[in-house]
């Protein structure tokens, strides 16, 4: 009875907002702010790709609120979770051998990959974000695999603490020098090179590794939480 | 308009995941498959949100990709949903840690056995004796002790399995 | 050509959807949850996203799939037989 009523009532709401959907301009939308950011961003930010420039050069007040909301959000878990003393937590058994040297070999390659993408952020598909999740799952392959190793909390709340400072720095220098919070500065350089778009690289790398430090954080944190019946 | 194309199918996706992702977490009694539900539903409204910033015959909105002067897609929900997806990881591990704490607190993650358990805390701590189970058909069934190892279904034991298959 | 793909993946992703729901393992629900992840990577590429595409990637079909997975074997529900209990969706 529960069953048919969950179905009519959710064949219902699919047929409301298909009738509403389908009353939307798909494919060709009206792009009042879009079009206007395409036709400026080269010029004023400098940068290939054009999310990374609005992410950072129009909108990076709002970048900086998501990473207060993505640390709220860290913290909150570790708070929440507690801090286990290291003697009685019981420990994973370690994976085989294996899944052992796969992630030893796997480890410095997702590093690598993990910078490139941040590096290359304001060039091709990339940036802070997508570079700070790839390097907290490098970090995670490590542990998943060999549960005895043990990630310092300190070392990871000083990257991560160091990474924000230098995010709102770059910000309040920019309020100094263009009197615009998070303006680009430093000029744009030749679109296309590694060392171009102002300021852009260095705060997609100060996004990246305060991503990968808080990704990073709340699965040590997880894997450090006890196990009910291990 | 609805029709063989990817915008149209994209936004039966959307909308599919949506509804389930929604009706997933209404129809559940078990926490974490409202998380996993969740997961489903915010997954539906990113992919709208992309959806709804696409131009029909438009390249990624990256400069050097495609030839010169070609339209390019909207940017803006682009960027919305880049951060959202982020977020969202976020958002999953503070519920998962939130269920953890939950799991130790009363060891289950069953609605049903959750509030029985809870309500029986409040009774004891007010020194009264406990109220029926709010489950219970005849409303004079007595809390079930609870075995330590079961994590599903502890506050139903009993009753009538052949309505139990029937509902 | 573009359309047929997106129609094998939306219907992938619909079922992977169900399934998260119907399923009695949660292990198994887990990784149905990632494939719905790792269609949406692909519907976001046919969209001409690829910054967001990357992002799902990593998170929708890697990470995610990680944290809930762990989150299985801390709360007990890793092992197939202790779901069997009871129905816990109806």
């Amino acid at each position: 009875m529960r069953n048919l009523a969950s179905l009519v009532f959710a064949g219902g709401l699919v047929f409301l907002l298909l009738a509403l959907g389908a009353q939307l301009a798909l494919g060709t939308p009206p792009m009042r702010v879009g079009s206007e950011i395409l036709a400026v961003a080269p010029q004023e930010v400098g940068a290939a790709n054009i999310v990374t420039a609005v992410l950072l050069g129009y909108r990076g007040f709002d970048t900086l609120g998501e990473l207060a909301i993505l640390f709220a959000a860290a913290t909150a878990a570790g708070v929440v979770l507690g801090r286990r003393r290291a003697a009685d937590v019981r420990r994973d058994p370690p994976g085989g051998e294996v899944l052992r040297t796969g992630a030893d070999l796997l480890f410095p390659l997702l590093l690598v990959v993990g910078f490139y993408v941040i590096a290359h952020g304001h060039l091709t598909p990339g940036g802070g974000f997508q570079g700070g999740v790839i390097l907290a799952a490098a970090f995670f392959t490590a542990i998943l695999a060999q549960p005895a190793r043990h990630l310092s909390h300190a070392l990871i709340a000083w990257i991560e603490g160091l990474a924000g400072a230098a995010f709102i720095l770059i910000g309040l220098w920019a309020l100094l020098e263009d009197g615009h919070f998070l303006a680009p500065l430093l000029g744009q350089g030749v679109m296309g090179e590694l060392i171009s778009a102002g300021t852009l690289p260095f705060l997609s790398l100060a996004i990246g590794l305060k991503v990968g430090a808080e990704l990073a954080g709340i699965m040590a944190h997880l894997s450090d939480a006890e196990a009910p019946d291990a | 308009m609805i029709g063989f194309n990817l915008e149209s199918i994209a936004l039966i996706g959307a909308l599919g995941l949506i509804v389930i992702g929604a009706l997933g977490m209404v129809a559940t009694n078990h926490l974490m498959r409202m998380l996993l539900a969740l997961v489903i539903a915010e997954a539906g409204g990113n992919l709208l949100i992309v959806l709804v910033g696409y131009r029909v015959g438009g390249v990624a909105p990256i400069l050097g990709v495609g030839e010169p002067g070609a339209a390019m897609v909207d940017p803006i929900p682009q960027v919305l949903v880049l951060t959202a997806i982020v977020i969202g990881v976020g958002v999953q591990a503070l519920a998962v840690a939130l269920l953890l704490r939950i799991h130790r607190a009363y060891g289950t993650l069953d609605l049903r056995a959750l509030r029985d358990r809870m309500d029986a805390e409040v009774a004891a701590a007010a020194g009264v004796a406990p109220d029926a189970s709010q489950e219970a058909p005849l409303g004079a069934r007595p809390l079930p002790p609870v075995p330590v190892g079961v994590t599903h279904g502890a506050g139903r034991t009993g009753p009538l399995p052949a309505l139990e298959r029937r509902a | 050509m573009t359309a047929w793909v997106a129609l094998v993946v939306v219907v992938l992703m619909l079922v992977a959807a169900v399934a998260v729901l119907r399923l009695r393992s949660f292990v198994a629900a887990v990784a149905a949850t990632s494939v719905v992840g790792l269609g949406l990577t692909v519907l976001f590429v046919l969209l001409q996203a690829p910054d967001v595409a990357m992002t799902e990637a990593a998170v929708g079909a890697g990470l995610s799939g990680v944290i809930l997975a762990l989150a299985l074997r801390r709360l007990g529900l890793w092992r197939i037989e202790e779901t069997r209990g009871g129905r816990e969706d109806a």
